[in-house]
């Protein structure tokens, strides 16, 4: 098969979405970001709500996210991104509303926002990144980083003694009332962009139909925070970071559908 | 004539509010301004005219959800106190950064820290000059009474969208827990239809997506956006606002605002019927100051007091608009003391008409 039998318009498998700019992603190459962005996109192209949905951009990786997804965006204060989308969604309780952060950005100094917008039950998707380490900033240690993990201010591992435990906020929030949807993803293979996808759709079905919180975590790489290759990071989130934050559904339709406390501890 | 009530000044804002057509209060419990949160709740905002009134976990929280709403074009509001006041700058500064209007209600209290309950003016630097990080500004009003509590919501509002700028009023203890009669607006409707061309409320085909952000890497694009800042901050003098009491002959001048110009009303006349020619001036809006009329003053007294409850804030504004022309002087009492009337005589006698 020829170049041209190849891109013949019957033989298309997969299309960028259209509500993704054109402008060149920030992101370093091989990070998991990227994927998230287009998998949002793809939904809320797919679901025809490109003009009732409103993002919120956090402090991170991702703060330049509005330069990137084709809808109107807020940026939001380090961590206030559930405050923020809490603001909008009662004001315009018919949009979708999501936020997109990270695990510094979630789970250290937006805990507050993060566990109290979860239990009120706001009718908000929260798409938390979690690669363990603050990204952006140079990858410092995050509330998520692995006992024994390396990060620029945990040079000779995460100690648990004198820096405390990695946080599993989603096992927390997955115990509130307030949250219906609860699950813990990964984009790093093809069929894990698949179950993040409908993971994604899921969220903004709960939204549309307001029945509370739909909080999706995604475990992704950070191979330049991890100092690895793409391709190591991968391989070394699959070792060790999918034992500590195990992937798959936590509550679904408000009912818990996993051993949470076997996770926890 | 409106509806006339006894009201706390605290209760007067949250009527005013719901009078008002404000879509939305995102607030947290704290003394001396609990009443606000208090009574919006107990009179079923939602049910009156649809206004979201919403309990955050933390002032930190509610000046988030403020900017969350501010961002989709709606009128919307909080009100704390000092302590919570300083954990609301941060969003404060992005309000101001991203240029978003809202409303907020600051029932100054003494400090610093946890300071005290009792009422004070402690928090002058901190609402007009900026308050969180970054070179910014807040309008900033006064109220002098528990009507003004009333009267500057809509003020407030009507100022915050024609600046698109926050807009502070600064109260304080005395004025927010005190009651007085007080004539109420009549309900407005809530806006239905608004400037939607920079709000975030869905990108439609017909038009560029719309982005609340304060963010601007670029150092040439951030020197641009402050200048224009300033630019507008500037204009703002169009809105300046202030009473004089008295002043047509005084030869010797007060300058207080809130509070401490109905206590020196209070001095000005009983100096008056003594045969001292006091007069006083009060600043209504704090920024932008009247620097003008108390520059045009300082040109026909031959002292000015600066009366605050506090170890002496506006009196710097003062000295600046004075430039040197009279001696200006501070009397205050922090910390939540109350100065009387007969205080501020003695102030007038010994710092102001001392060598006179």
């Amino acid at each position: 098969m020829d170049i041209k039998e190849i891109i013949k318009p019957e033989n298309l498998v997969h299309q960028r979405t259209s509500l993704m700019t054109d402008a060149t992603l920030s992101y370093c190459p091989g990070c998991g970001h990227g994927t998230v962005h287009h998998l949002v996109m793809e939904v809320v192209e797919e679901m025809e709500i490109q003009e009732q949905t409103i993002g919120i951009a956090p402090v991170g990786c991702s703060v330049l996210a509005y330069d990137f997804m084709d809808i109107d965006m807020s940026q939001a204060a380090h961590g206030r991104a559930p405050a923020v989308a809490t603001g909008i969604k009662r004001l315009w309780p018919d949009k979708f509303v999501f936020t997109y952060q990270g695990d510094g950005d979630l789970a250290a100094i937006g805990t507050a926002e993060t566990i109290h917008a979860c239990n009120r039950g706001e009718d908000i998707t929260i798409i938390f990144i979690n690669n363990g380490i603050y990204g952006m900033t140079g990858g410092q240690m995050a509330p998520t980083t692995l006992e024994g993990m390396k990060s620029s201010t945990s040079p000779y591992g995460r100690d648990l003694q004198s820096m405390g435990h990695p946080l599993k906020i989603t096992e927390l929030v997955a115990q509130l009332p307030g949250t219906n949807f609860v699950t813990r993803q990964a984009v790093h293979k093809p069929g894990n962009v698949r179950k993040t996808k409908k993971a994604i759709r899921k969220a903004f079905e709960v939204q549309r139909e307001k029945k509370g919180m739909s909080f999706i975590e995604i475990v992704s790489n950070c191979n330049s925070g991890w100092k690895m290759s793409p391709n190591e990071s991968n391989v070394w989130m699959e070792e060790h970071m999918f034992p500590s934050y195990p992937l798959g559904d936590m509550k679904v339709d408000g009912k818990i559908v996993k051993d949470l406390m076997k996770d926890l501890v | 004539m409106g509806e006339l009530r006894l009201m706390k000044g605290n209760e007067a804002v949250a009527e005013a509010a719901i009078r008002a057509g404000v879509d939305a209060y995102f607030g947290y419990p704290i003394t001396p301004q609990s009443e606000v949160l208090e009574y919006l709740m107990l009179q079923k905002p939602e049910e009156r005219t649809g206004m979201v009134v919403l309990q955050a976990e933390s002032e930190i929280a509610a000046i988030n959800m403020v900017y969350g709403a501010a961002g989709t074009g709606k009128k919307v509001m909080t009100s704390s106190s000092s302590p919570g006041i300083s954990l609301k700058m941060e969003g404060i500064s992005y309000i101001a950064g991203a240029e978003l209007p809202c409303l907020i209600l600051n029932v100054v209290r003494g400090g610093p820290g946890l300071g005290t309950i009792q009422p004070s003016q402690a928090d002058y630097f901190q609402a007009t000059k900026g308050g969180g990080h970054g070179d910014y500004r807040l309008v900033v009003l006064a109220p002098a009474s528990v009507q003004e509590m009333a009267d500057f919501v809509d003020k407030g509002m009507e100022l915050a969208f024609k600046y698109r700028n926050p807009v502070m009023i600064l109260s304080d203890g005395l004025i927010g827990q005190m009651m007085e009669k007080v004539e109420l607006p009549d309900q407005k409707e809530r806006v239905k239809e608004f400037d939607q061309s920079w709000v975030i409320t869905g990108k439609t085909k017909d038009r560029e997506r719309n982005i609340i952000t304060s963010l601007n890497l670029d150092p040439d694009k951030q020197y641009q956006h402050n200048m224009r800042l300033k630019e507008k901050y500037d204009s703002m003098s169009d809105d300046v606002m202030y009473e004089t009491f008295d002043c047509e002959d005084a030869e010797f001048l007060l300058v207080a605002y809130g509070s401490s110009s109905r206590i020196c009303q209070k001095a000005v006349d009983e100096a008056r019927s003594r045969g001292k020619k006091l007069g006083l001036l009060r600043p209504i809006t704090l920024f932008p100051f009247p620097d003008a009329i108390i520059s045009k003053l300082a040109r026909q007294v031959k002292g000015i007091l600066s009366v605050e409850l506090n170890t002496g804030q506006m009196v710097e504004d003062v000295m600046l608009a004075v430039n040197g022309r009279v001696p200006v002087y501070h009397y205050g009492t922090p910390g939540g003391k109350i100065f009387s009337p007969d205080d501020v005589l003695k102030a007038i006698d010994e710092k102001l008409m001392g060598g006179y």
